[in-house]
């Protein structure tokens, strides 16, 4: 059983970031941290160290299997909430042997394969596991779009036609594929490590994954968008006016909600139009607002907005409250009607999601890079010796597509066989 | 009025491992197929095995089941496929007697205790509330059993093409069962609709093979089963000669003649097996394409070319075959032609095989949507032994894709369901490297023997052989060397002090093994096979070692079984849109859940946790 860690503590700004590390390791890989761990169920101060280094100083507490949330040996390290500290410890983490991230929703997991847990209990789980899911797709979204997204897409047909090109010498030995297509294979595997090297030092990927939340606030023309973001704001940071379309750019408002760093999206306002500058703007517009962690749709009256569908969690909201009366939520940006109500349900909806959410991605995507570089590493090496084993090479590509599936998506066998088949003419 | 425990339907390879293997698990089984003649026909290409499909032979073999010394006893050509790479990707394959084969296959089912071949044309089930309880024959006859095996293979709706003629048909000169697919259209299963595709048969006498370049089979030929020790037929060569673009040009010109092309066909073909005429359109700058000419039998002339499966009008296939080097004045004994034919949806199906919709009906073979002997016969034999166990009153027989191909076969189509025809590749198996030919034995046949299924005389071997393995690694493992040690043998270590047991050892080839072992008195008179299969499991060791936690993360998800009956709309938090892909889908266990498109990890959790719940229910009444 692998042992897993991961940030346990949900609110981003906290004064304290308790990382929980749960599996039959945990306690050796804490003991590798520290002078000496503390007795089971006793808080003490310790000073955490990897490499010579000095991480942080924590409030370490250990649970003995049996006695514990997930039901195995379990350490929890509170630390000082501060993003790179948070980050050393995780990394620190990786280091260990047996262990691993945990991915959403294991923890729970583990808790309730062991009889830790009862069905209520899972219930009331249910939704920060779902928070937690759904933070990631948006940093995943956000990851993939635009010129990036471009060159991780690029790594994925890499990959698939690596591994392609071996399992058909492989699968297709008495078929008419070559024979020898180790000269080709072997420069495109070079050229991925390089660039997944490149990667790591000093990633682009990671620039794109954002700490706190980004909320788009989406509505027809003229709907009063830009009008509420600055009652939001208090200031003038959008520019409005009476003329629809006037926002053609996306506006950014960064602020402090109860805690969490928010940033406002104030977007086009999304219609058909034949202007194809406010056409670009609309596009923009539906794409960013696809990439937030939340939309707020401003609606004036039954409008439909094209392009973009409120999905579970986001908020529907009616813009000019005091043109006209009405039921439901309805805010007004000159009056300030509403606008408390309004920012207390996207603080609430956004404290669920995990405000931690860009410093795991980042280190989820840094280990993703770090394993699949190892793996293309060791079918480098196979492929160079002079009795190169293919099914070996072919193993050690599979495991960079499982390493790089966060990033590229999943590579299956569907995947690698289509490009097999469009590639060469298998069949008697 | 007849009674059985097992009543399989078709005569096929699905059917006939299915018959086997339900009377091995001591069921009382009838087999009915169209004509006793018929057990064991190949309708396509006359060989078995090969990549991936050898190792399901393997893996039949290992369960004691009949496709594995048949195909042994009527082998004309053996030949061990990617001999010169890895053990892991190896397949053994083999050109098979047609005549011989079906003599094998009918001696091993006429020869089974307590199953019972009838000949006859099922039109109708039988059945008694929600359940099957026999089949209804042509003649009016009823024959009872609680649990029936539908082997159908393209019997269904089939239709035969040759160029713009269709003909219905199950087989070239068979009819197609019309009857038993209208009552099964009854059962409102998901159908779609597959196509295959045959080249013509060709008259030997009229080959010229002096001209054409030979292919052997190997000098040290490998069995299919574990018991076999050699082949027993006269062994021969194929023959190999290629397309050129007269051929080609024929083909294109005559195109529109062509009932694929013409647009007869609404059928998905496999994309591994295009016909002549896909090959041109779509592969049009290849100038040539290969053919292997494989003989049918030792007393037959007929010949298969391998390669040039076609829908063309009789009279164009004969314009392009003659355009062939080595073919000029061949004759043709029977046209190439396409069939198409019906399928259900796999995903209808339980893990056993069985119907959702039908309990004591299971279905296995090309009905399920797949291609190939091997696919089939896997097929059946899981049909079959689990068919036994309904009535039986044992538990069900499920295999993992952590333990065999036929596991990975199985998962894929109840799971994924197919989209072509389904084939065995060893890419399809994420664990390659430990579900290798060469130990099918050592992963199912222990297993087959607490089912039920596997008999005395292929235990004792398998015992004996064990104990040896387990014997001699132990040796290997307490023979530790030194770096210098090492080097004096031939392998350059790394000087770094480290010890290295015999057992490591063995994978690394530069060593010399004679000299290794020499010395070792408690291995004196130890078979060359068991080192050599030593060797094999040495060589991958320390990728086993690396998957043991992913494979044994899978085997907990799939022992997660998920009751049929199981009420999603209890769960609260489920969303509507999963509830309802759940409600169709009715995965059987957490592990075919996990894989369903836009399965959450809370949804998965929820389920999990009310499982949990019903289990310390069940267990505290």
């Amino acid at each position: 059983m692998d042992t897993i860690y991961a940030l346990a503590s949900a609110r981003g700004k906290a004064g304290v970031a308790v990382v929980r590390v749960s599996g039959p390791s945990a306690l050796m890989a804490g003991a590798a941290l520290m002078s000496r761990l503390p007795e089971p169920r006793q808080a003490a101060l310790r000073r955490l160290f990897w490499q010579g280094v000095e991480l942080d100083q924590a409030l370490v507490v250990c649970f003995k299997a049996g006695a514990s949330f997930t039901g195995e040996d379990v350490l929890e390290l509170h630390l000082h909430g501060s993003q790179a500290v948070v980050s050393a410890v995780l990394r620190a983490l990786a280091d260990q042997p047996g262990l691993r991230l945990a991915e959403a929703g294991e923890f729970t997991r583990r808790a309730l394969e062991n009889g830790c847990l009862d069905l209520a209990q899972v219930e009331g789980l249910a939704d920060l596991i779902d928070a937690e899911t759904e933070a990631q797709r948006v940093q995943a979204l956000r990851v993939l779009s635009g010129a990036i997204g471009e060159r991780v897409e690029l790594w994925r047909s890499d990959l698939i036609w690596a591994a392609a090109m071996i399992e058909a010498t492989i699968d297709f030995a008495d078929e008419d594929v070559p024979v020898d297509v180790l000269p080709e294979v072997l420069p495109v595997l070079s050229r991925l490590i390089r660039d997944l090297r490149a990667e790591v030092a000093g990633g682009v990927v990671a620039e794109r994954i954002r700490e706190g939340f980004e909320v788009a606030i989406v509505g027809p023309p003229n709907a009063g968008k830009s009008t509420l973001l600055n009652a939001l704001a208090g200031r003038e940071a959008a520019i409005t006016s009476e003329i629809a379309g006037t926002t053609r750019d996306i506006i950014e408002v960064k602020m402090d909600l109860g805690g969490l760093a928010v940033t406002f999206l104030d977007t086009a306002g999304i219609r058909q139009t034949d202007d194809r500058i406010e056409s670009i703007g609309v596009d923009l517009a539906i794409r960013r607002a696809q990439q937030a962690d939340l939309r707020v749709f401003l609606q004036d009256g039954e409008t439909i907005i094209p392009g973009l569908v409120p999905g579970e969690g986001d908020i529907s909201v009616f813009g000019k409250a005091d043109e006209a009366p009405g039921e439901g939520l309805r805010v007004s940006g000159k009056t300030g009607e509403g606008l408390r109500e309004l920012v207390d349900l996207i603080a609430a909806i956004l404290l669920k999601r995990s405000a931690a959410a860009g410093i795991l991605t980042r280190e989820r995507h840094r280990i993703a890079l770090v394993s699949a570089i190892e793996a293309l590493e060791g079918a480098q090496s196979e492929l160079k010796k002079t009795e190169a084993m293919p099914e070996l090479v072919a193993e050690e590509l599979r495991r960079s597509a499982r390493a790089l599936e966060v990033l590229v998506g999943r590579i299956d066998v569907e995947s690698l066989l289509a490009k097999i088949f469009a590639s060469f003419c298998i069949g008697k | 009025m007849k009674h059985f425990d097992v009543i399989v339907i078709g005569g096929g390879h699905a059917g006939s491992e299915a018959a086997a293997a339900s009377a091995r698990m001591g069921a009382k089984t009838a087999l009915i197929s169209l004509r006793k003649a018929d057990l064991g026909v190949m309708s396509c290409n006359p060989a078995i095995g090969g990549l991936g499909k050898g190792h399901l032979v393997r893996e039949i073999d290992a369960l004691d089941g009949i496709m594995g010394k048949a195909a042994d006893a009527a082998g004309i050509q053996f030949r061990l496929l990617n001999r010169k790479k890895g053990p892991a990707v190896q397949g053994p394959r083999a050109q098979a007697d047609r005549k011989l084969y079906r003599q094998a296959v009918s001696a091993a089912i006429n020869g089974q205790p307590g199953l019972s071949v009838l000949e006859g044309e099922v039109v109708d089930l039988l059945q008694d509330g929600a359940c099957v309880s026999g089949v209804r024959l042509r003649d009016g006859s009823e024959i009872y059993a609680r649990a029936v095996v539908l082997t159908a293979g393209t019997f269904l709706n089939g239709t035969i093409h040759v160029g713009q003629k269709k003909t219905p048909g199950g087989r070239m000169g068979d009819l197609p069962s019309v009857n038993l697919a209208t009552r099964l259209a009854d059962l409102d299963l998901a159908r779609g609709r597959l196509k295959t595709g045959t080249p013509p048969r060709l008259d030997g006498k009229s080959i010229q093979w002096d001209i054409l370049d030979m292919q052997p089979g190997d000098e040290d030929p490998v069995m299919f089963s574990f018991l076999s020790r050699g082949p027993s037929a006269k062994q021969i060569s194929c023959g190999i000669t290629h397309t050129n673009e007269k051929t080609h040009a024929i083909v294109r010109e005559n195109l529109s003649k062509s009932a694929m092309y013409g647009g007869h066909i609404e059928g998905v073909g496999p994309r591994y097996c295009p016909s002549i005429e896909d090959k041109v359109v779509r592969f049009a700058d290849k100038s040539e394409h290969q053919i292997f000419l494989e003989p049918e039998g030792l007393d037959d002339d007929t010949v298969y070319p391998n390669g040039i499966s076609t829908s063309l009008p009789a009279e164009v296939q004969e314009l392009y075959v003659r355009s062939i080097r080595g073919l000029e004045d061949v004759t043709i004994l029977q046209p190439g032609y396409a069939i198409e034919y019906d399928f259900f949806d796999p995903r209808g199906l339980n893990p056993t095989l069985e119907q959702k919709h039908m309990a004591g009906l299971f279905f296995a073979g090309q009905i399920n949507g797949t291609t190939g002997y091997e696919e089939a016969a896997a097929q059946g034999m899981v049909a079959g032994l689990n068919a036994a166990s309904l009535v039986l009153g044992r538990p069900f027989c499920e295999f993992s894709r952590t333990q065999s191909y036929i596991g990975v076969m199985i998962d894929d189509l109840v799971t994924r369901g197919v989209s072509e025809p389904y084939r065995m590749f060893t890419s399809r198996a994420e664990y390659r490297l430990t579900l290798r030919a060469d130990n099918a034995d050592q992963r199912l046949t222990l297993f087959g023997h607490s089912l039920g299924c596997v008999g005395d005389v292929r235990m004792r071997a398998f015992s004996k052989k064990s104990t040896e393995l387990n014997h001699v690694k132990e040796v290997l493992k307490s023979l530790s060397f030194t770096p210098k040690h090492m080097e004096s043998l031939g392998f350059a270590a790394r000087r770094d002090g480290n010890r290295r047991d015999a057992y490591s050892l063995l994978s690394q080839p530069d060593l010399d093994l004679t000299a290794m072992l020499r010395g070792a008195d408690e291995l004196a008179g130890v078979s060359a096979e068991i080192i050599a299969q030593l060797r094999r499991e040495s060589l991958y060791s320390q990728y086993e070692d690396r998957q043991q936690n992913e494979a044994a993360m899978l085997l907990k998800d799939e022992m997660a079984k998920i009751p049929s009956n199981f009420d999603y709309r209890a769960l609260s938090g489920l969303s509507s849109e999963l509830t309802a892909k759940l409600e169709k889908v009715r995965p059987a266990t957490i592990a075919q859940t996990s894989r369903i498109e836009g399965m959450t990890p809370a949804a998965l959790v929820l389920i999990l946790s009310r499982l949990k719940r019903d289990q310390k229910f069940r267990d505290a009444v």
